[in-house]
């Protein structure tokens, strides 16, 4: 999918001052800010989902079938966004489908950051064939088309959601790894670092407490972007009916089960997109927010 | 220059060959089996799976299977589809076209579109164009495609009846041989009048779809880029000796801007790919991506793998070829490694 | 082959140019996929099997729109009083289409074509029969190596086959896609040429149309065979659309681009039905889509709980949800457009409290299942995903807790023949019209693991009516047999019997005597087209 875009932010420096600088900067940017404030509500959503939603996500009103969402003719303010084929109340649905959505990205994002701090950081430091092999697997992972290696690793270990975060992640792995190794082989050429391994610092303490902070800004920008990725990744894995299985409300599913309504019943089909589409660009605009505030060289002019 | 060259080639090879691997056996761990998946309702016993198993050779050891499969690669030889019994290369060079075209007109409206998207929202920093624009292209960019698809087919399509729901060209209205395989071209030879329009209308939502994300990648590219070279010297100086805007956006910076806009369309070309196969799959566009997540789907073997092997290399192919020009316009890089 | 498809399609847009003065009629159908190959004996899918179809006859064929058997390319049979040998006399002066990659025939079919033909499928010495990995499953299915002794050749013009065994479906089973009669001839000269492997791909037959020309994924042509023994079609052109999209398929017909379109998606049926240039044709489908419950897992062992389910399972909202109206609710195991469809037997009611008091007497306490479904659209089932999600919220209400499970299509269907699942979603397509072809699903030789019956169900009463009405010629007879076993299925309930799907095609108003056909097949012979 997307190509990495954080190019730019390779090039890192030490923010002075950090967390207060870093939240001044951060606020400027008003998109930022607006993108913070929606995944925030997203994510309270997701944790009050029980609270919030007015029904539960599995309850089939069969009475009250494809009904339209309350600006359309038809509506019913008992289901302010409609139902879906089974009756089941759409907005509820999307309430508790935002958890799921929410835990692949994150689950991604955390698996896929330790998993490539360590080869990264493991890549830099031994160098030699343990960093050709490390780099020559990443090169295999990214020749191969994205979403068809993620159809055949689900297809190999089955359809749940486990298994999609565990495709996902290592389709998405070689960004984080080569991310990692590229700023830690910059830094490790740096004099404070040869000055600690003068000094006698054990490689585990150099690579983790000396080289690996200051390489940090470059990767909390890619974990923000790899968050959205994932949840983009998981909701096509979905649509092509191989993420969550049914009745599990996620988004990516709920869009593929209404595809035949495309044409009679649109918004079935239409609203989980949204809901996709607005949760994605969130975490997009606070991901830019944080490159621009933890880069100094945008942030300068 | 030429010892360079031979390296980065030298560097692909173990790829290649873990990359066929990795295949093979990933496909192999696959649950089900390509004669079982066609069986229907009505199954098989037992004793004729065995006969066909044996027939296609899947009885054999999954290494001797390996081996023989090598041998072939060795020989050109990619084996034929357990379905149509057609040669694997021919069926994917039959298909191959509908993607490059796809692909390339998806490439060429994210390029024409979205550089200039960038220059404007560089020129007009913090201003409201830039920030429309840019608003945009992260829209672009955080687009799940499948459904971007589906909603321009309900617009475009079932509500105003523009474009074509699928397909490449109407086939029974405009009926000529495949030349080169590529619609748009092949229309024009034939000189049937309407051909190549209908052709084009064919393309425009699928073009669209795939080309949504790398149009957001590379505007956001080049005013990021166009950025950092407005701040050179040199076109400090350029502005300072009073040279009209356009001439110093247009042609001082724009240039330099451009190279790492032109690394990223080129590295684009594997996500270009992944892309297509979903938008193949949603528009019915009958090239390789629909028919790789078909063949997972009848579980043929040699088409999956033989189809990842082509498209895979390909995309390494492209990669080393953006690297190595990338690496001639800039030394420090050649020197660097 | 590719070369020569771009030859044969240059060659074809000349003489297209050439005789552009007269106006050709044209017939488009909008088909959902590509075939695997042109030899319907090689397939199993209906997609391949009707794009083959066009080409072909068989000896005795299905009445266009029924499923009555008649003499096709056998002009009469006659069946021996001990039901052993079957002697077709064969149509006389019958061509073979001309031109075709490059063959001309040099004689008309007669009996070599049909030894051909059956021995290709049978005899492994048969040069034919290892080109295209063939693997002949229908042949196999059907049983034919093991009911046939003999297939001779008497004279030119006559064939006598001798069975095992007496075997009413034969004839029925003869009329199928796997009987089709290729020519010996045009296989002979592919053979000299060393292109066998054509054979399958370029497809020359006795039949209406002939083959011109074909693009994976985009279009199959046909033009009407002039020295067709039945009377030139009445159209010039046929052309198959591959259009796997059921929206887009709807998208071309309301443009009219196509003409006639298969399996439409059930939501927009009802527009199809408002639209004023759309004839919406209907027939009752003949299929079963049901839910088995693998009486070998307790406590499915129980009549009562396996009562209980279908009394609990809300059949017309799934109707309804599922099918949007394009079926009918299932009483039985067979549609009721087969003969000897029992109307008298009563059908469980959709009840609750009744589901609940019956678990309550067979002592079943929170019961936990699993509930399978798979993972592909059939005809019988148009969306096994939420019929299973509406099944799990019905369950649930009588105190039943379900899971959902799949698995890719094969290993489904393997799994659940294995008798991994307690309760499973399924259906059948009838191949030919026969009740046997029905109810040997619910017979104890299905019942043994691995095999078809996916209940496991296995009763010694239904079985030994099953194997006797086999035996009997008799129409009459046979009918009372299969009455009384549907009688027993549903009292001792081994499936939950949910609809017989109505296909719907949509044609053109320009289209004139288009016939639906009950088996699945889409048949262009006989049709007309207004320009």
């Amino acid at each position: 999918m997307p190509v990495d875009v954080t190019l730019p932010t390779q090039r890192t420096a030490n923010p002075p001052g950090p967390l207060l600088a870093f939240w001044h900067s951060f606020r400027e940017n008003r998109g930022a800010v607006i993108g913070l404030t929606v995944v925030s509500a997203v994510i309270l959503i997701a944790i009050f989902a029980s609270v919030l939603a007015p029904y539960d996500p599995l309850d089939q009103f069969r009475d009250f079938t494809r009904l339209p969402p309350i600006w359309s003719e038809g509506g019913n303010w008992n289901y302010p966004l409609g139902t879906d084929p089974l009756g089941r109340d759409m907005l509820s649905r999307l309430m508790y489908g935002s958890r799921i959505s929410l835990f692949i990205g994150l689950s991604v994002m955390v698996v896929s950051m330790i998993t490539g701090v360590v080869l990264g950081l493991a890549a830099s430091w031994f160098g030699g064939i343990i960093d050709v092999i490390i780099l020559r697997i990443m090169d295999l992972i990214m020749s191969i088309p994205s979403l068809v290696l993620a159809i055949l690793i689900v297809a190999i270990i089955g359809p749940n959601l486990t298994n999609t975060i565990v495709a996902v992640t290592i389709v998405y792995l070689p960004r984080y790894v080569r991310l990692v190794r590229a700023s830690a082989l910059s830094e490790l050429s740096k004099d404070y670092v040869t000055a600690a391994k003068v000094s006698g610092v054990g490689p585990l303490r150099l690579m983790f407490v000396t080289v690996l902070p200051n390489c940090l800004p470059p990767l909390i920008v890619q974990a923000a972007l790899g968050v959205s990725d994932a949840i983009l990744e998981a909701a096509g894995l979905g649509f092509l009916g191989l993420g969550a299985q049914p009745p599990a409300p996620e988004w990516g599913a709920m869009l593929a089960d209404a595809r035949d309504l495309i044409t009679s019943h649109p918004w079935v089909m239409a609203l989980p997109g949204i809901a996709i589409l607005i949760t994605v660009l969130a975490i997009n605009l606070m991901g830019d927010g944080l490159r621009d505030a933890l880069d100094p060289r945008l942030k300068r002019s | 220059m030429f010892r360079f060259l031979l390296r980065r080639l030298a560097l692909t090879v173990p790829t290649f060959l873990a990359l066929m691997f990795v295949t093979f056996m990933m496909i192999r761990l696959v649950p089900g089996d390509p004669i079982e998946v066609r069986r229907g309702e009505r199954g098989i016993s037992p004793e004729r799976l065995a006969e066909l198993r044996h027939e296609m050779g899947l009885d054999q050891p999954v290494w001797k299977q390996f081996l023989d499969y090598v041998w072939g690669l060795l020989h050109g030889d990619f084996g034929v589809s357990i379905i149509t019994k057609n040669p694997i290369l021919h069926e994917f060079f039959h298909l191959f076209p509908a993607t490059v075209e796809l692909s390339v007109c998806a490439l060429l409206f994210a390029t024409l579109v979205g550089i200039p998207a960038g220059v404007i929202a560089a020129s007009r920093r913090g201003g409201l164009y830039d920030q429309t624009l840019m608003g945009i292209a992260l829209t672009g960019y955080s687009m799940p495609i499948f459904w971007w698809g589906l909603i321009l087919i309900l617009i475009m399509s079932n509500t105003l009846g523009l474009t074509p729901v699928s397909g490449r060209v109407d086939l029974v209205k405009y009926y000529y041989p495949q030349v080169t395989g590529l619609m748009l071209i092949d229309s024009l030879i034939s000189g049937q009048k309407g051909a190549f329009l209908d052709a084009l209308r064919h393309l425009i939502l699928p073009t669209i779809v795939l080309g949504t994300v790398p149009l957001a990648i590379i505007a956001r590219m080049t005013r990021s880029s166009m950025l950092e070279v407005l701040e050179e010297d040199y076109v400090r100086t350029a502005r300072a000796k009073g040279l009209p805007p356009y001439r110093v956006i247009g042609i001082h910076a724009l240039r330099n801007a451009l190279i790492p806009v032109v690394t990223v369309i080129g590295l684009s070309v594997g996500s270009l790919l992944a892309g297509a196969v979903l938008t193949e799959t949603i528009f019915s566009w009958p090239g390789v991506g629909k028919w790789l997540i078909e063949s997972i789907g009848r579980r043929d073997y040699p088409a999956l793998q033989g189809g990842i092997m082509l498209i895979s290399s390909f995309v390494i192919v492209v990669n080393l070829i953006v690297d190595l020009t990338y690496g001639l316009i800039n030394p420090r890089i050649r020197h660097a490694r | 082959m590719k070369r020569i498809t771009t030859l044969a399609s240059a060659l074809l847009v000349s003489t297209m140019l050439a005789a552009g003065g007269a106006q050709a009629k044209t017939l488009v159908y909008c088909s959902e996929g590509s075939p695997e190959n042109f030899t319907p004996a090689l397939n199993t899918t209906g997609t391949s099997l009707d794009a083959a179809r066009p080409v072909f006859n068989q000896l005795v064929e299905f009445q266009r729109g029924t499923t009555n058997v008649v003499p096709g390319l056998a002009e009469s049979y006659k069946v021996s009083p001990d039901g052993l040998v079957i002697t077709f006399k064969l149509r006389k002066g019958v061509k073979f289409h001309s031109g075709v990659n490059g063959f001309t025939p040099t004689r008309d079919f007669n009996a070599d074509d049909v030894l051909w033909s059956f021995n290709r499928q049978w005899k492994e010495d048969h040069p034919y029969h290892k080109i295209s990995g063939g693997a002949f499953d229908y042949f196999n299915d059907m049983e034919m190596p093991a009911s046939l002794k003999s297939i001779e050749k008497v004279d030119d013009y006559t064939v006598k086959m001798t069975l095992n065994a007496p075997n009413a479906p034969i004839l029925a089973n003869l009329a199928m896609d796997f009987g089709t009669i290729e020519s010996a001839e045009y296989a002979k000269y592919l053979l000299d040429k060393g292109t066998p492997e054509q054979f399958d791909q370029i497809p020359v037959g006795t039949g209406p149309f002939q083959f011109v020309d074909y693009q994976k994924d985009a279009v199959i042509r046909f033009k009407a065979f002039d020295g067709y023994w039945g009377g030139k079609a009445k159209f010039d052109d046929l052309v198959y659309a591959i259009t796997p999209d059921a929206t887009a398929r709807y998208a071309k017909m309301k443009a009219g681009e196509c003409h006639v379109m298969g399996y439409p998606n059930p939501a927009d049926l009802e527009a199809m039905g408002k639209d004023k240039s759309i004839t919406l044709m209907k027939q009752a489908g003949l299929n079963i889509g049901y839910l088995a419950m693998n009486v070998k897992k307790p406590p499915f062992d129980k009549k009562e709980v396996r009562q209980a389910i279908n009394m609990a399972i809300d059949r017309d909202s799934i109707l309804k949800e599922v099918y949007q109206g394009a079926g009918q609710k299932a009483k039985n195991l067979i549609p009721p457009t087969i003969w000897s469809y029992n109307k008298a037997v009563k059908d469980y009611e959709y009840s609750p409290e009744k589901a609940k008091a019956l678990l309550k007497k067979a002592g079943v306490k929170d019961l936990q299942s699993d509930l399978w479904w798979m993972p592909v659209q059939r005809p019988y089932n148009p969306n096994a995903k939420r019929m299973a999600e509406m099944m799990q919220a019905d369950l649930a209400k009588v105190g039943i807790n379900v899971k959902l499970v799949s698995y890719e299509w094969g290993e489904y269907r393997k799994r659940l023949q294995a008798g991994e699942h307690q309760m499973g979603l399924l259906g059948w397509t009838g191949d030919n019209g026969d009740p046997d072809n029905f109810f040997f699903l619910l017979g104890c030789t299905g019942a043994r693991e691995g095999g078809q019956n996916i209940s496991k169900w296995c009763d010694k009463k239904f079985e030994d009516k099953l194997q006797q009405a086999k035996k009997l010629s008799e129409k009459a007879d046979r009918t009372k047999l299969y009455e009384e076993m549907q009688v027993i299925s549903k009292e001792e309930a081994p499936i939950v019997t949910i609809a017989h799907s109505t296909v719907f095609e949509p044609v053109s108003k320009k289209v004139s005597d288009y016939k639906v056909s009950p088996l699945g097949r889409h048949d262009f012979y006989g049709v007309d087209i207004a320009e």
